[in-house]
């Protein structure tokens, strides 16, 4: 033992030797703890509701729930269907539209049905108004039938481009779904019902393509990445990071107690979880992968220096205990540093980042206290083969580097400051894109659905609640012209495929009531007389399909939507701007309110959202490090050091990013929490050794350099590897999200090391004088060395 | 989907013969449809023979944000003592003021599709309107057309489930089941007081069975002849969170109303 003990040193030797003698105790109350909390995770349910990605003061959260309580939600089940002869106006797919039509009022929640077949074509017959399905007996439709409904559907425009594709190559059915949001069993429910559905129509037409999108189906696509990714993703990757522990710890029992310190902590973390009641997302579920890897690293740390203690002769219990008192401060201020990280995510917007936060700190703090309780019981009693003493080749690589960043710290300093420099310039490069339907990999069927329906029709709709001037307002001429100009406004954007507009009906009833004059086919001119033919047209149409949806109640607005293709999160960024623009010049007055919303607006400005909360969070969990790191290493001069190796690499990563890869979702705003603390993890360890060779050994600037990179290099980067290897395994997650989030993060470890290898120490024996210690060299030192005595 | 429309069919024809023959009053034996068959029929006809009616009404919706918006009628209604035949009434509505004047004559059906004129001032013009709508909303209420108008008893089949208690009251429970095919309703509950023989309530299920409204009809008078109206009707759609009320003022009734009252020709001269 070293003869300059420090008051956490004593503190930690005290401890070890306390868990030891009743190492017993400590196993049975550390069963029983984990037991007891680990049971709330029999109350954990998957979420399955895209708007648990908003937090309930989310401003376009809040517009659109504003617009589907004035009208009714719209989390609907679309069903394209494409038949193979190209043409959907035939008997057998009108035959299959018809019966689907039929069928999907029995889908569970479902309160209304469109398509060809009830479309509720309206038409004058002398002083009749006929108002009658679209298709009806399709089977026996005759040629000159078919060529009717074909003409019919093609022109209208609440048809055309939304239920039968322009080129009359696909047909949909789409169903409104409203769940009553009681239990998380209604989504799945209704899309487990649709499928069936689907697959026995499908089985009676195998030749035609039936393919199923919409909002529920998306909902549905986030439980079933975080099922697919829990039970394929998550074990592998156990596997994987135990083998690579094994080869690199060289002890069956030290890998067999970090499984079980990793289970301990995952399933309190996740018990915590279940007991809050918070359904799990597919984020959160990334939360036992980050506990893990960070277990890992705290116990590779003693498990190496307690195989390298036992390597020069000490027995087992001793070994543990010295590994213990090296490594605690760093083990406590990585695990808190990284802890402070995590709960920085609760400075987003987005919930599902809160919820990884804080299950992630909690198991990072169980990790740290199991891994100097449990883990030093646990070995203390599993039998550990002593290593034969040989000496390190591990040291030798180590000082070789050292020697290497010592002998070439000037061109260190500029090359990889210019390296930083030129990643730093290149973040705002970056581009944010949050389309949901590529939040899912190919695997997910939701994903291959959208791909495919989306050659035919858009699928991302943008809602307009346009407000008239006072109750039926909506009948107003220059309302309805407003709203026709708008709506013909909309039609011209890019990307728009669709807009089902109240001005198109309005123009159709008029003609009707004109007896199918086409020169009548426009907007009527008289206040009354459009009200009237509302009353009229509301008057006539059958159970479901009702104008609730479009028009509010006191028909002062109506709804608008348009609906875009396959659309960035730039390009629909554009089109709103546009569209707002269009209303600030054009709409009257009591116009000027209206405001585009829907969940695709939602989702456009996430990433600005999460992001822009994220950089206050980030800031202070920076600033909260660098306290924490004063007080543990006692200089206050390398707290505030180490705020520059634990920013830049975050930072650089970024630019690594926008130069490599361009477009990122909106987990971007999580990555710099969640690697925070492991890059931290770096800088403290080296920084402390760095520490301890001043105050412990007497070495200068370039000696305690090498000292640290001797005694920690090798697990620094035992470290990194699994680490990266653990986040880089995360781009195996069926969820794009979180496959952002691992590479973006491994990208931020690996440039922590070189940073923290060939940056940090040339930052600090090339600047030691002026930039970091204050005026002089024995100044720096006398600074790190006062309070330690 | 076809042998339940055959059983529909053969139901539906057991029924008219068990009318004609007046088996309804047979007490012992009875069957659970023989019961609920009853029970509806003496509450109908409890509410017959008043030959004519007219009444001002306020609709007021109510969406899921809370937010209101109301529409005043007036309706006259002609009784017509075959049970085979709906009765014909007229609506008129009076407010919002645009739609002021617009006159609904309706010619109800028991197992088709009513026969419909509505007049549209603005447009100086009788429309007849042909759809499919009997169980469609009305004017954006969560009322359907026949919901709030005179039940026929014949547009259904009944069933008796048992008794409760609702609202203090014992009540008996029927279950009604549609015969109109295009009808947005599997089936209906309604409840039945045993005192006075008036509907209180009728919980609606939805094609696919779930429950989708409930009608409560309360503040029931009793006029002259022993004729009972309800004031005030609530129906609230558990699906969407929507709801409307129709409260209706003091009826008249035998106001001396005739056939000629309610044909088409008649819609271009109100008021």
């Amino acid at each position: 033992m070293p003869k300059t003990m420090t008051a956490m040193d004593e503190f930690a030797v005290k401890l070890a030797q306390t868990v030891i003698n009743h190492r017993w105790l400590v196993i049975l109350a550390t069963l029983l703890f984990t037991f007891l909390v680990a049971s709330g995770a029999q109350y954990l349910q998957f979420s399955n509701n895209y708007r648990d990605f908003f937090s309930e003061a989310n401003p376009e959260l809040r517009a659109f729930e504003d617009l589907q309580s004035t009208y009714t939600k719209n989390d609907n089940i679309f069903f394209a269907i494409v038949p193979p002869d190209g043409d959907v106006v035939s008997n057998e797919t009108l035959s299959l539209v018809e019966e689907l039509t039929e069928r999907a009022w029995q889908i569970p929640y479902s309160i209304r049905v469109d398509s060809l077949s009830n479309f509720q074509h309206t038409e004058a017959e002398e002083d009749d108004l006929i108002v009658e399905d679209l298709v009806k007996g399709a089977e026996n439709l005759s040629p000159d039938q078919l060529a009717r409904i074909k003409n019919i559907a093609l022109t209208e425009p609440l048809l055309r481009n939304q239920i039968i594709s322009g080129d009359s190559r696909a047909t949909a059915v789409n169903v409104v779904v409203q769940y009553p949001e009681k239990a998380l069993t209604e989504v799945p429910e209704a899309v487990g019902f649709a499928r069936t559905m689907r697959d026995e129509i499908q089985a009676k037409y195998p030749n035609h393509e039936i393919r199923m999108i919409g909002v529920s189906m998306l909902n549905n696509a986030f439980q079933e990445a975080a099922m697919a990714d829990s039970t394929t993703m998550i074990p592998i990757m156990y596997l994987v990071l135990l083998v690579l522990m094994a080869v690199t710890v060289r002890t069956v029992s030290g890998t067999s107690v970090t499984l079980l310190m990793i289970g301990f902590a995952s399933a309190i973390g996740m018990g915590v979880l279940g007991f809050s009641g918070t359904p799990m997302d597919p984020m959160v579920l990334t939360a036992p992968t980050i506990i893990m890897t960070l277990a890992i690293a705290d116990s590779v740390h003693i498990l190496i220096t307690m195989r390298n203690s036992m390597k020069e002769g000490m027995t087992k219990n001793d070994a543990l205990v010295e590994a213990v008192r090296v490594n605690f401060l760093a083990v406590m201020v990585t695990s808190l540093t990284t802890a402070i990280g995590f709960l920085a995510l609760n400075f987003s917007d987005a919930p599902p980042f809160w919820h990884l936060g804080n299950v992630s700190a909690i198991g990072i703090v169980m990790a740290w206290i199991l891994s100097v309780t449990f883990l030093p019981a646990m070995m203390s009693l599993l039998p550990v083969r002593a290593p034969k003493p040989a000496s390190g080749g591990d040291q030798s690589a180590m000082a070789k580097l050292a020697d290497f960043v010592v002998g070439n710290h000037k061109k260190l300093f500029y090359g990889i400051g210019a390296l930083g420099v030129i990643l730093v310039a290149g973040v705002p490069r970056i581009e944010f894109n949050d389309q949901w339907t590529e939040y899912f990999d190919e695997s997910i069927e939701f994903r291959r659905d959208s791909d495919y329906a989306t050659q035919f029709f858009g699928f991302y709709p943008i809602e307009f609640s346009v407000l008239a001037n006072g109750e039926g307002g909506v009948s107003d001429p220059e309302f309805l012209e407003k709203l026709d100009a708008f709506s013909q406004f909309l039609r011209e954007q890019p990307n728009v495929t669709h807009v089902y507009s109240l001005a198109d009906i309005m123009k159709r009833l008029n003609k009707n009531l004109h007896a199918d004059d086409e020169s009548w086919y426009r907007l009527p001119d008289d206040r009354e007389l459009s009200a009237q033919y509302l009353l009229l047209y509301e008057l006539s149409l059958p159970y479901g399909l009702d104008l609730n949806d479009r028009v509010s109640i006191d028909k002062s607005a109506t709804r608008v939507t348009a609906t875009l293709t396959n659309t960035s999160t730039t390009e629909t960024k554009a089109f709103l701007d546009a569209s707002r623009n269009w209303i600030a010049e054009n709409a009257p007055e009591y116009m000027k309110a209206t405001v585009p919303t829907s969940a695709q607006v939602m989702f456009t400005y996430v990433a600005e959202r999460n992001v822009n909360s994220m950089i206050t969070g980030n800031v202070i969990a920076i600033l909260a490090i660098a306290v924490v790191m004063m007080i543990a290493l006692k200089s206050a001069r390398l707290g505030i050091l180490s705020i520059v190796p634990n920013g830049l690499p975050i930072v650089a990563a970024f630019g690594a990013w926008a130069f490599m890869v361009g477009t990122v979702g909106f987990s971007v705003a999580a990555v710099a929490s969640v690697s925070l603390g492991i890059v931290v993890d770096d800088t403290v360890h080296f920084l402390s050794k760095f520490v301890r060779g001043i105050r412990e050994k007497g070495y200068d600037t370039a000696g305690a350099i090498k000292y640290a990179f001797e005694m920690v290099g090798m697990a620094l980067i035992v470290n990194t590897v699994v680490l990266v290897i653990g986040f880089s395994y995360l781009a195996t997650s069926h969820f794009k999200i979180n496959a952002d989030l691992g590479l973006l993060t491994a990208l931020a470890i690996m440039l922590a090391l070189l940073f923290d290898f060939l940056f940090l120490p040339a930052l600090m024996l090339l600047g030691a004088d002026k930039l970091i210690t204050g005026k002089t060299n024995k100044g720096a030192l006398e600074d790190v060395q006062q309070p330690a005595q | 989907m076809f042998s339940n429309r055959l059983n529909k069919f053969t139901k539906s024809v057991a029924l008219a013969a068990m009318i004609g023959t007046g088996l309804s009053t047979a007490a012992l034996g009875q069957t659970a449809e023989e019961k609920g068959f009853e029970i509806a029929a003496r509450s109908d006809r409890s509410d017959t023979g008043f030959e004519s009616s007219e009444v001002n009404a306020i609709m007021t919706l109510t969406n899921s944000a809370g937010r209101t918006s109301t529409r005043e009628l007036y309706f006259k209604t002609l009784e017509r003592e075959n049970e085979d035949v709906g009765d014909k009434s007229l609506t008129v509505f009076e407010t919002p003021r645009d739609v002021q004047g617009t006159a609904l004559l309706s010619h109800a059906k028991i197992l088709e599709a009513d026969d419909q004129w509505l007049y549209l001032p603005a447009l100086k013009r009788v429309k007849r309107i042909s759809s499919a709508n009997k169980s469609g909303p009305f004017v954006g209420s969560e009322f359907a057309f026949e919901d709030f108008t005179s039940t026929e008893l014949n547009k259904y089949e009944y069933t008796y489930v048992g008794e409760d208690t609702f609202d203090g009251m014992t009540v008996d429970v029927v279950e009604r089941t549609p015969r109109y095919e295009n009808s947005g309703y599997v089936r209906q509950v309604s409840l039945i007081d045993q005192d006075v023989f008036q509907v209180r309530k009728i919980d609606f299920y939805d094609r696919k069975n779930s429950l989708l409204k409930t009608l409560t009809l309360s503040e029931y008078r009793e006029y002259e002849g022993g004729v009972w109206r309800a004031h005030l009707l609530t129906m609230e759609n558990h699906q969407t969170g929507k709801s409307t009320s129709i409260e209706y003022g003091d009826y008249a009734f035998k106001t001396g109303l005739a056939d000629n009252d309610f044909v088409k020709g008649v819609l271009r001269r109100i008021r």
